[in-house]
């Protein structure tokens, strides 16, 4: 964790636990998100990784422990208009067009038309902005539902598997925005199940059935699971964390 | 409240329906189709001297009845996909205020009613002579505050909805009975103390007698006003409550 503790931290959790119904499905997690780095949010399907993202936003209960966002307890009024959030099953209105979509969280968030316009250009969907979202592929919808969460220009961009079926070219094109957008001060926070996007961030948290395995950089993954293959590397960890 | 947040997602609910011209036609033309069935029905009755016209009793009554039922259907679906599509958590998010959203949807409802109402009206008094002795703008002033109600009321019950067709059973649960004890079937006058008693309780019973003061008499009656505050005491008190069924954290 050499580098990463020595950057100042946008989200910070400490026993952080989260129960769904009378389901504890986060075990008091503790970890820190540094600012303006890409950090993902690594884990099979079932490990937690949407309720993190939703504890973070604010639109879930804390059971226990604290969790720190932008300097404020997570869920705090005044953190709204510097957060963005892009939910698993893009939440964009079918009915509307591409653009009126974009719009509306622009709006929201005090930007203008102007502003909605560059972010629909920036997930790449400009020529499709008078397409009704209904209309469009899965991979274009999610796109529209991630400008959504752009036009805000938020500190604080929390992403749940934004590039879940993306074409590949895509994919490595909205991972550099990723990059660039970090450069520039925003933080991140990008779920993803697909371990070769390890690769692409800064800082990893790796999740399984609720407990955070580890944090770490890609590098360190790959040294402390021995192997140069991201998702053995994964394995490794697991087998030494939990030994069969 | 935030003006800006409010003009936008009045102009983001009326948006959608913009694209969907095939509810947009239906909440405008299937009241009159609805008179006009009402009309034909009666057509030929024969009536002793005097009795008035049985369409000149139903026709304001279903003028009332119309936004209620069509608002509160049109909403309770309408909240419910924005429960269930997940952009309800996402706003939860965005720097939005409650009231915002809640009175989006109420003024955007309520524009579409008053067009619906302005129609129906027109075509019943102009096109099957439905009596009206009062000043048609408060018919549809009644409609718009009827649609209202209708409004938050379907705000409120999406709350206990998990899915659209969930939703569309409360249609015969809460308002169904709301028809059947407002007086149009029997006068209120003649049914049992029980039932005058939840009628009295009934929120649409109070649009029939402001619609139906509004036809008998050529100036507004002090029996009108006191049915339509009754109405939006009853509409502020539902909105209040839908926005305790808006929780910004699940738990």
């Amino acid at each position: 964790m050499s580098h990463v503790a020595v950057l100042p931290s946008a989200i910070e959790a400490e026993g952080l636990t989260v129960r769904l119904r009378r389901t504890e499905v986060l075990h008091g997690l503790g970890f820190s998100v540094p600012e303006g780095r890409v950090t993902g949010l690594l884990g099979p399907s079932g490990s937690g990784k949407s309720t993190l993202m939703r504890s973070i936003m604010g639109v879930q209960r804390i059971a226990g422990g604290t969790l720190t966002v932008l300097g404020r307890p997570a869920g705090a009024t005044s953190l709204r208009p510097e957060i963005g959030y892009m939910t698993q099953n893009a939440a964009v209105y079918n009915d509307l067009t591409v653009l009126d979509n974009v719009r509306y969280f622009a709006a929201l968030h005090g930007r203008s038309r102007a502003d909605a316009r560059e972010s629909v250009a920036a997930v790449g969907l400009s020529e499709l902005e008078k397409r009704k979202a209904v209309d469009l592929s899965g991979g274009q919808f999610s796109r529209v539902s991630l400008a959504c969460a752009l036009v805000g220009a938020p500190k604080l961009l929390v992403l749940d598997e934004p590039t879940v079926g993306l074409d590949p070219v895509l994919r490595v094109d909205l991972w550099e925005r990723f990059q660039s957008l970090a450069d520039r001060g925003t933080t991140l926070l990008v779920s993803s199940h697909v371990m070769e996007e390890a690769s692409r961030c800064d800082s990893l948290l790796l999740l399984r059935d609720g407990n955070l395995l580890a944090q770490l950089t890609p590098s360190e993954l790959r040294e402390r699971g021995r192997s140069q293959d991201l998702e053995q590397a994964f394995l490794g960890i697991i087998r030494e964390v939990e030994p069969v | 409240m935030n003006p800006r947040m409010l003009a936008a997602t009045t102009a983001r609910v009326l948006n959608q329906l913009r694209h969907d011209p095939r509810s947009v036609a239906l909440i405008l033309v299937v009241p009159s189709v609805l008179l006009a069935i009402v009309y034909w029905l009666f057509q030929n009755e024969t009536l002793p001297p005097g009795m008035p016209r049985t369409f000149n009793r139903i026709g304001p009554i279903m003028l009332a009845i119309f936004p209620f039922v069509i608002m509160f259907l049109l909403t309770s679906v309408t909240m419910l996909r924005e429960r269930t599509s997940g952009t309800l958590e996402r706003l939860m998010t965005t720097p939005i205020h409650k009231a915002d959203l809640l009175f989006g949807y109420g003024i955007s409802f309520a524009i579409m009613a008053a067009l619906q109402s302005i129609v129906a009206t027109g075509v019943a008094y102009w096109v099957f002579g439905l009596d009206i002795k009062g000043y048609g703008g408060l018919v549809v002033l009644v409609a718009v505050v009827n649609s209202v109600l209708g409004v938050s009321l379907g705000l409120f019950c999406s709350a206990f909805a998990r899915t659209e067709f969930q939703a569309v059973q409360f249609m015969p649960i809460i308002v169904i009975p709301q028809i059947l004890l407002c007086g149009l079937f029997v006068p209120r006058a003649q049914m049992t103390d029980v039932f005058q008693v939840l009628s009295d309780w009934m929120p649409l019973t109070y649009s029939v007698k402001a619609l139906q003061e509004i036809t008998a008499n050529t100036n507004p009656t002090g029996e009108m006003w006191r049915d339509l505050w009754i109405m939006a005491g009853v509409l502020l008190g539902l909105l209040v409550l839908a926005s305790f069924t808006l929780r910004r954290k699940s738990s």
